[in-house]
């Protein structure tokens, strides 16, 4: 069982940390410390009471010791070896890297995070800095000052210049070095307003609304109220206020005047009930069912779903680029904050075909290959008219799958992003990954 | 009879001290300030060489030596290129419409004067 292969390491780590003797602790669990060895070094498979027992003698939960626990720090590892693939980091070796050294994993991962955070807002300010328009034209006087000083300054400095040129001259370099010093106070005032920026990691307008999403779990419980309306989205972003910078209020706010708008057109309480009585019927919470009861869109109840379904239901969205737009995590699917996600999501292949459900089950790499439920459609976004272009938005409700729910055949063998998923042979692959071998599971 | 030369310029402290330096070198020195009117002064003057400032109001300097390559009397004009800006893609673009020669801000008022003489050779 892939789940598992390092369960031994993982109690051994843990014992030696206690300050435990393998004697000591197989005795307190009622079992010889030769069947205890053999458990440390995965040679012998353990679960119910015995697992149990073990991780209660480690002060752990059975959860944290038998799995799951370590499953995102190797995931973090794999992730940070990818960025650095010339450190030639083995990333088949990241789950017993994890298990055996959760603390040294831990400060990896976020290590790994943070620079890419750092790196981010480097390009960011370097975006700036070539584009912006303030800054251009700051330089621009500035330079231009300069010039004119020069100029003036090296003729003045000559024997022979007419005493009427030399007036002109004394009088240009006055007007320029007062143009000069304006100038530099402009760009000093202008660089320091962008140093404050450097304590925010938030890379862009979408970043930022990706974080509020996680930080609120795409849950308000203002707007669930029946006479909620742009007062209580106003209340929200007051809480918000000189957390994002412009451009991400607008997200926001829009994001927010979306979710009111299901709120009422699929009530909290009318919306549960309805979603009880599908699940007890055959074909269980079939969204299209529900978006005719509701008279609403597919996509809205695939919002509703995850608005409702707390950390057991994550949300994605993306436009026809396939740019994602809007991200509520899910545990143990990973969502890339940047660059291009995994073109296996039922989210893109709804791209090819707007206005149809695609459904599919997703299995994540990894030792415990994850299973999630992911149900997509597009569908046109605005009023393009007969005349104007088609632009697609499509939303994907991503659920886990209990391992008893798991369909033994049809599922899709996925993952995050190209570069650090480990499927080599994937026929969606878009570039190749800094993982060596196929992962198990 | 001097050389004659249109400096297309708007900043006008700097076109004062260009012109002092020319006309005490003998050049016959014509200005314009914006880049919408300067094609016309170049063509009424017919001059030996041109000096070209890249960020004119109203119209580029790229946009004017461009029309003035497409010009078959203009097309050989010697034209000295000034820009504040000195990178690569800035010099590769000048190049690739036919700059004779491209010179960043601040020059040295030697530096200008020799290569003005130098193209017009």
């Amino acid at each position: 069982m892939a789940e598992t292969r390092h369960l031994g390491a993982r109690i051994r780590e843990r014992r030696l940390a206690a300050g435990l003797r393998q004697t000591d602790l197989a005795k307190a669990v009622g079992i010889s410390p030769a069947y205890l060895n053999l458990i440390e070094h995965d040679r012998r498979r353990i679960g119910g009471k015995l697992l149990v027992d073990l991780a209660a003698k480690l002060g752990l939960e059975p959860g944290q010791l038998a799995a799951g626990a370590d499953e995102a720090q190797a995931g973090a590892l794999r992730d940070a070896a990818g960025r650095m693939p010339e450190a030639g980091a083995e990333s088949d070796q990241a789950e017993a890297l994890a298990g055996r050294f959760p603390g040294w994993a831990r400060l990896i991962g976020a290590q790994a995070q943070r620079i890419e955070a750092l790196e981010r807002l480097v390009e960011t300010l370097s975006d700036r800095l070539a584009h912006d328009p303030h800054l251009a034209a700051s330089i621009h006087e500035v330079v231009s000052a300069t010039t004119a000083i020069r100029a003036a300054a090296s003729i003045l400095a000559e024997p022979d210049v007419p005493a009427d040129w030399r007036a002109r001259f004394l009088r240009s370099l006055g007007e320029e070095s007062r143009r000069l010093a304006e100038s530099a106070e402009g760009l000093i005032a202008w660089l320091d307003a962008g140093r404050e920026d450097l304590g925010e990691t938030a890379l862009s307008p979408v970043d930022e609304l990706g974080a509020f999403v996680a930080r609120s779990g795409y849950h308000y419980p203002e707007l669930e109220a029946p006479a909620a309306g742009e007062g209580q989205i106003a209340e929200i972003l007051s809480r918000e206020a000189g957390r994002m910078a412009s451009g991400a209020d607008e997200l926001v706010r829009a994001m927010l005047a979306r979710y009111l708008d299901d709120a009422r057109a699929m009530p909290r309480p009318a919306f549960e009930a309805a979603l009880e009585m599908a699940r007890a019927r055959p074909g269980g919470d079939d969204p299209a069912r529900l978006a005719a009861g509701f008279g609403v869109g597919i996509d809205a109840v695939l919002r509703r779903m995850a608005s409702l379904g707390g950390e057991a239901a994550g949300l994605i969205t993306c436009d026809g680029t396939g740019a994602l737009l809007l991200r509520k995590p899910v545990e143990g699917f990973p969502i890339p904050r940047f660059g291009a996600a995994c073109g296996l999501w039922p989210l893109f292949q709804a791209l090819a075909r707007p206005a149809q459900p695609v459904e599919a089950v997703l299995e994540m790499p990894g030792a415990l290959g994850p299973r999630f439920r992911a149900r997509a459609i597009a569908l046109p976004r605005g009023a393009g008219g007969f005349g104007g272009p088609l632009l697609l938005e499509a939303t994907m409700l991503v659920e886990p799958l209990p391992g008893a729910e798991a369909p033994a055949a049809g599922v899709v063998a996925a993952g995050g992003a190209c570069r650090v998923c480990p499927r080599l042979g994937c026929p969606a692959r878009r570039e190749p990954s800094i993982l060596r071998a196929e992962a198990p599971g | 009879m001097g050389k004659r030369i249109v400096v297309i310029e708007d900043e006008p402290n700097i076109v004062e001290a260009i012109a002092f330096l020319l006309s005490r070198e003998g050049w016959e020195v014509r200005t314009c300030g914006n880049g919408e009117t300067a094609l016309d002064t170049v063509r009424d003057l017919r001059p030996d060489a041109v000096l070209l400032d890249v960020m004119l109001p109203g119209r580029s300097g790229y946009e004017i030596l461009k029309e003035m390559r497409a010009d078959p009397d203009l097309a050989a004009l010697p034209v000295l290129m000034l820009t504040a800006r000195g990178q690569k893609k800035d010099r590769d673009l000048a190049d690739s419409l036919g700059v004779t020669r491209f010179m960043t801000k601040p020059f040295a008022n030697a530096d200008l004067v020799a290569a003005l003489a130098e193209i017009t050779t």
